[in-house]
């Protein structure tokens, strides 16, 4: 047993996978990150600015999508992704593009809902005084994200939380395919299931570093007053 | 704000490299296979001397025998390495598999806690084994997972004539076979498991084999050439190359080389 555990062989134990999942991991989720800053700060800007039937459903519908389980996700993109699916044709099934989807599915309603929150509080307060020095609603978005950057970013940090620690949506439309779609969570479940615990326990130090760092820069970010300037 | 942006433009930069590169490299095929040939180490293996030989580039989905079935009969495999005859007779008789391959054999054993409750250690006989367990309710940790494993484990108890389900020593956890033994190892309990995932697994802590050698134990590991014309969008040509070789001379020896702590797990025996 225990001279098992220090008898190492790397290559056996999985260890010299360690970089390529970590680099998978990150690029995968931050990828998925910027699709849904991108998607979830539109929805928010959408949702904040205008008016228009429906809206306060989909305010309602955005914020009840904060908790989507990601396995059910995971196998609803799958169903959609497979060959007999509607969107077979992609040949995106068991490749990092879907898990991306995914992870953006799962990431966008926090950026949004959390995004929401900040540009409607600065729109109330400033909104009337944009428009007034002469600003369209949508050109009056511009000094609103700026005023809001902090916070802003926050939600796009909690959104890369969400996609970074996941683990159900990925390891059903990735396969977790070694050296393809493995990421740390999916590496991290099948080392333990291996009864390989050391790489399991290193990859989940980084797994929790990353989301410790996050959530410390979401603290410091949010902690700071915001400098409103028009 | 800028610099966030920046971070997350480069990043995406980068997520999208590789993924171009991966789509733009030589024939890669999907692989559906049981665990077992992937946790033990087997496919690691054997599978860089197949591309070496072919430069076709085996993508591996390691599912249970029930889960790679149903994903090969989706059409998202295009080829598959299993272990439960009865399962695959079903597949091929629903029109999914065209020809089935035995490549190589290994066995099932059962493990338990050294105190051994059941006191089933030594024996050759896995009906009576089970009986003993049943009796002793001795805690016993079950796949569920419709697996090969999990499938022949039913076939046994029902040739006990018994039924576990529903009694509370009998732990139905719905998981790999890894996870089925981290399970019995933290509960001291009994399971069955397939040799090969048995010799690679590394945390035994108090478990070790108790029952083995009965031919009903016998695992055998067959690879299915899928049906062309009802799934189109396989890599017919690449996968037959797959199965070739595995049947073939380079890829049993390979598969025979493959050992662990001076124990081969796979025997090959493909039919020449």
């Amino acid at each position: 047993m225990w001279h098992s555990e220090f008898a190492y062989d790397p290559a056996a134990d999985g260890m010299d996978q360690f970089g390529p999942i970590v680099g998978l991991s990150l690029t995968v989720s931050l990828s998925a990150a910027l699709v849904a800053a991108v998607l979830g700060l539109g929805l928010a800007a959408l949702l904040a600015l205008t008016r228009f039937p429906g809206r306060r459903v989909l305010v309602v519908a955005v914020n009840a999508l904060l908790g989507l389980p990601p396995v059910v996700v995971g196998l609803l993109l799958y169903l959609l992704l497979s060959h007999g699916g509607p969107l077979g044709g992609l040949g995106l099934l068991f490749t990092p593009g879907a898990m991306v989807a995914a992870q953006a599915i799962l990431a966008t309603p926090i950026v949004a809902a959390l995004a929401h929150r900040v540009l409607e509080a600065d729109w109330v307060e400033y909104g009337r005084a944009l428009q007034a020095s002469g600003a369209s609603r949508w050109q009056a978005l511009w000094p609103l994200l700026g005023m809001g950057r902090r916070a802003l970013a926050t939600a796009v940090l909690a959104g890369f939380g969400r996609t970074v620690s996941e683990v159900g949506a990925v390891l059903v439309v990735g396969g977790n395919i070694a050296g393809h779609t493995r990421t740390m969570t999916t590496a991290i479940a099948l080392e333990t299931s291996k009864g390989n615990l050391a790489l399991a326990l290193a990859l989940g130090m980084v797994l929790i570093g990353i989301s410790v760092a996050v959530s410390a820069t979401v603290l410091v970010l949010g902690g700071q007053p915001e400098r409103k300037r028009i | 704000m800028k610099h966030l942006v920046a971070a997350l433009l480069l990043a995406a930069g980068l997520a999208a490299a590789p993924v171009a590169a991966t789509s733009a490299r030589a024939e890669t095929i999907v692989l559906a296979s049981t665990t077992s040939v992937d946790n033990s180490g087997l496919l690691k293996h054997i599978l860089p001397v197949f591309t070496k030989a072919t430069g076709i580039e085996v993508k591996v989905l390691a599912q249970g025998t029930g889960q790679a079935l149903a994903t090969a009969a989706r059409g998202d495999a295009d080829i598959v390495l299993v272990h439960d005859p009865e399962a695959e007779a079903k597949f091929i008789a629903a029109g999914h598999g065209i020809l089935r391959r035995e490549i190589a054999w290994n066995d099932f054993l059962i493990v338990g806690p050294k105190a051994d409750p059941a006191h089933i250690a030594g024996g050759k006989d896995a009906v009576a084994a089970l009986k003993a367990i049943y009796a002793a309710k001795a805690a016993f940790v079950s796949r569920g997972d419709a697996s090969g494993t999990d499938a022949l484990e039913k076939r046994l108890w029902k040739a006990a004539g018994l039924n576990p389900a529903g009694q509370d020593w009998y732990k139905d956890i719905g998981g790999g076979m890894g996870a089925a033994l981290n399970a019995a190892a933290g509960m001291e309990a009994v399971t069955l498991t397939d040799r090969g995932t048995w010799i690679s697994f590394r945390n035994k802590r108090d478990l070790v084999e108790q029952v083995s050698g009965d031919p009903k134990l016998i695992n055998r590991y067959d690879v299915i050439q899928l049906d062309p014309v009802r799934h189109p969008n396989i890599k017919r040509a690449a996968a037959a190359k797959f199965a070739e070789w595995l049947v073939g001379k380079e890829g049993q020896a390979a598969i025979g080389a493959y050992r662990l702590d001076g124990e081969t797990l796979f025997h090959p025996d493909a039919k020449p």
